[in-house]
């Protein structure tokens, strides 16, 4: 027994190496466990790793431009802007061919890539191809087609359209995120701020993290003591307050904000009180709601049961006898709470602050609907470039700012509490 | 020991109730000497929590008053009463370590930083615990746990501690070395401990005194060897230790002895009159089974026959159970000295002396 047990490699019964039967012994539960999770991953890789991946790749993405223009953008690259002010004629030659033999889809597309760069590029383009279409019904190739496509559109003259193009001969463009940060390029490819009353994204951007720390911090002051009564009120009574709780959750959500949008604007029911009680003259009723107050006031409710939830889960594990000990030992109520119960309430409080702020930070309906022209935050921006402009592009450099803050905040998170202390339930 | 000026701890006339129906704690007097290592015994609902929470200030007496050291204590909130306690499951503060846990008492009473980190590790020594300080409760075994809420509720020198049931959580070796540990620690301070369990086993071990609850009642108050020896009443007898019981109705009282006829005719019993105040009263009788004797008699009475309907053997003796005067539960000890040679279905002769049969209540 002793020589079995004191020699290196372990051997079973008959002989063979432990090591490799117990990994025969467990390989058919490990396969079954794998299949078993195997649809999950799958959907999980379809709906959620491939969009995001996807999403990531179009903020950065220009290869459709490339593969319309090569010859033109390779071209280009040998363009030495010191010594001459146009392109060299191959550029011409090459745009030329490419506009007179490309396919028409794929060029419109091109046409709306360039007009983000600048704009005025879609109509120099449409009026130079009607020209180039018609030398080439004709047969009449041009000699010097700089020339051509001059005496076609003189803009080609212009050396700002030129230098515009630059920003485009490269497979991958860093356009969207400076577009989404209200940032563009001069014409000398030095990246400058955007005209002061084009500028939106930026103020958008802090609106919206005013507004989700704003929201977290409200639910928070007023998920509390919910939570707490929720965890320590009789059953019965309990039972009662927790169906008001989630009774939101049944509740369309259009229908909550639609009612807020009744209760809060300026001939609703809160204003008509206030008149009503004398507080308010008839004159001056408060602008509640199509403002920043309204996405606070709307936010604030329809995400506190978020902070409830995991507080209360959290509370409600928490032995009632520890107040009593504290209490016990000498501390006061009021020391015993801060000293011995809210400490203990951090996961909950945590866990709760990151998803009200999560989902804040990406919200979209209410504001939309009672933000009206201030309360707008950064998903209207991103829903107007995915429907109206469908500058995808842009859309998915703002989603991926988006997700990139969170996944700051989340760090940030992680250092400060630590995430293994977060606590749902 | 009922002189007020004794009595370090004394409840006056107590009741509570919870609901404004129901007594759990009816007419409560008793008091409890300086030092004294006091346990209220009782089957659970039977208000010796309450009782505690009460002395503790978690609960407020429907009527009467507890006093401490002559002063009443109903309008003192928990927190200056200076009373130590552990809880039942200990109730240490999961996010703070055992020094943290320890100091919390003595910084809340702003007690100097050197002054708490000596009382800390002084107390952390008495329980063993010395090299524990930093760790969290979760990184404990249930007996440290136990250990520490003990230093915890000793630390900052209370004026008397509190024990509900703080041994329930254990295992039984457990259990029986920490009885011996509090009960050490007890004797060495000499602090004055009131002590809640249902367990009379560790009732027994550990205390100067017990009362036996029961119904929100006192049912008697006294030492160990009293309680099992002396039972008052059925409940006492019944709840502390085994005890065997026959009913019948007394016959004759003479003095301090009764004569008891039993139910159905089986005899008649001569018994100490305990719990009984005339002829024609029914009455229960408390026999403990070490001490019926068997295959001897009794020159004066209460000769009995048994037959044998089961034989567990236990090692140092053998355990008996005996149709006894149709008391199908009758056990007897019979010490394991060799020669037991009985078999299960046997008649047995058995003898008790009157003295220590007990007439009480039914």
């Amino acid at each position: 027994m002793e020589d079995c047990i004191s020699t290196s490699a372990l051997l079973t019964t008959d002989g063979v190496p432990l090591k490799q039967s117990l990994k025969k012994a467990e390989r058919k539960n490990k396969l079954r466990a794998f299949l078993l999770v195997f649809p999950l991953l799958l959907f999980i890789i379809v709906t959620f790793v491939m969009p995001i991946g996807d999403m990531l790749f179009r903020s950065v993405d220009d290869s459709q431009i490339n593969g319309v223009f090569s010859n033109t953008f390779n071209e280009y690259k040998k363009w030495d802007k010191e010594k001459d002010v146009l392109p060299p004629e191959e550029v011409y030659k090459a745009l030329f061919e490419e506009l007179a033999y490309g396919e028409k889809i794929q060029i419109g597309r091109a046409l709306t890539r360039m007009n983000y760069s600048k704009s005025g590029w879609k109509s120099l383009i449409k009026t130079t191809s009607r020209e180039i279409k018609k030398a080439v019904k004709k047969d009449e190739l041009p000699n010097n087609y700089k020339e051509f496509l001059i005496s076609a559109n003189d803009k080609w003259a212009d050396p700002t359209f030129w230098y515009a193009m630059g920003q485009m001969v490269n497979n991958t463009t860093p356009i969207y995120y400076w577009n989404a940060l209200d940032r563009t390029y001069d014409q000398d490819q030095n990246v400058v701020m955007q005209d002061e009353k084009r500028r939106i994204y930026i103020k958008t951007w802090i609106k919206t993290l005013k507004i989700s720390v704003y929201v977290t911090i409200f639910c928070l002051i007023l998920g509390f003591p919910v939570a707490h009564l929720l965890a320590n009120l009789p059953l019965r009574y309990s039972n009662l307050l927790m169906i008001f709780v989630l009774l939101p959750f049944w509740t369309s959500l259009l229908v909550r904000t639609t009612a807020w949008i009744v209760m809060l604007q300026q001939n609703g029911v809160i204003n008509g009180i206030l008149v009503w009680l004398g507080i308010l003259s008839d004159d001056g009723r408060l602008q509640l709601v199509y403002n920043e107050t309204g996405t606070l006031i709307a936010m604030t409710q329809i995400l506190l049961p978020f902070m409830i939830l995991p507080l209360y889960s959290v509370m409600r594990v928490i032995p009632k006898s520890h107040m009593r000990a504290a209490q016990n030992l000498g501390a006061k109520p009021a020391t015993a709470f801060w000293r011995v119960y809210l400490p203990q309430t951090i996961p909950g409080m945590s866990a709760g602050g990151l998803l009200v702020f999560v989902l804040a930070i990406g919200y979209f309906i209410t504001p939309e609907l009672v933000g009206g022209k201030d309360g707008k935050l950064i998903g209207h921006w991103i829903a107007y470039h995915l429907k109206t402009t469908l500058n995808w592009g842009l859309c998915a450099a703002l989603g991926a700012i988006l997700l990139g803050v969170m996944l700051i905040f989340y760090w940030l998170y992680n250092k400060i509490v630590g995430i293994d202390n977060i606590k749902l339930g | 020991m009922n002189d007020t000026s004794q009595s370090f701890v004394k409840f006056e006339k107590i009741d509570k109730s919870y609901d404004g129906e129901v007594l759990v704690v009816k007419n409560l007097n008793l008091d409890i000497a300086k030092g004294e290592f006091v346990t209220m015994l009782g089957p659970s609902g039977s208000g010796k929590t309450t009782t505690l929470m009460m002395l503790a200030g978690f609960e407020t007496p429907t009527n009467g008053e507890i006093f401490l050291d002559t002063k009443p204590i109903s309008k003192i909130p928990p927190y200056e009463r200076e009373i130590g306690m552990v809880f039942q499951n200990y109730a240490l503060f999961p996010h703070m370590t055992v020094e943290e846990n320890l100091s919390f008492p003595l910084e809340v009473r702003k007690i100097s930083k050197p002054e708490t980190k000596e009382k800390v590790q002084k107390a952390l020594d008495m329980v063993e615990l010395g090299n524990f300080g930093t760790r969290f409760p979760a990184q404990l075994s249930g007996g440290q746990q136990q250990r520490v809420a003990l230093a915890r509720a000793l630390v900052f020198e209370p004026r008397l501690v509190l024990m509900d049931e703080p041994l329930g959580a254990l295992d039984k070796n457990l259990r029986e070395q920490m009885q011996y540990e509090i009960k050490h620690i007890h004797d060495r301070i000499g602090i004055t401990v009131v002590y809640v369990t249902h367990d009379q086993s560790e009732a027994l071990t550990m205390s100067n005194r017990i009362a036996v609850f029961n119904d929100g009642v006192v049912q008697q108050l006294s030492t160990p060897d009293i309680l099992y020896e002396k039972p008052e009443n059925s409940f006492v007898a019944k709840f502390i230790g085994e005890n065997n019981t026959l009913n019948g109705m007394v016959t004759d009282i003479n003095g301090e002895t009764c004569t008891v006829e039993l139910d159905n005719g089986f005899g008649k019993v001569k018994a100490l009159k305990i719990n009984v105040n005339e002829k024609g009263d029914k009455t229960q009788l408390s026999i403990r089974p070490e001490r019926v004797t068997i295959d001897s008699t009794n020159p004066e009475a209460n000769n009995f026959e048994g037959k044998i309907l089961e034989l567990i053997y236990l090692g140092d003796h053998i355990r008996a159970r005996l149709n006894v005067c149709g008391n199908d539960e009758f056990i007897v000890k019979v010490p394991n000295e060799g020669s037991f040679s009985h078999k299960e279905g046997d008649l047995l002769n058995l003898s008790w002396n009157p003295d220590d049969v007990r007439a009480l209540d039914i």
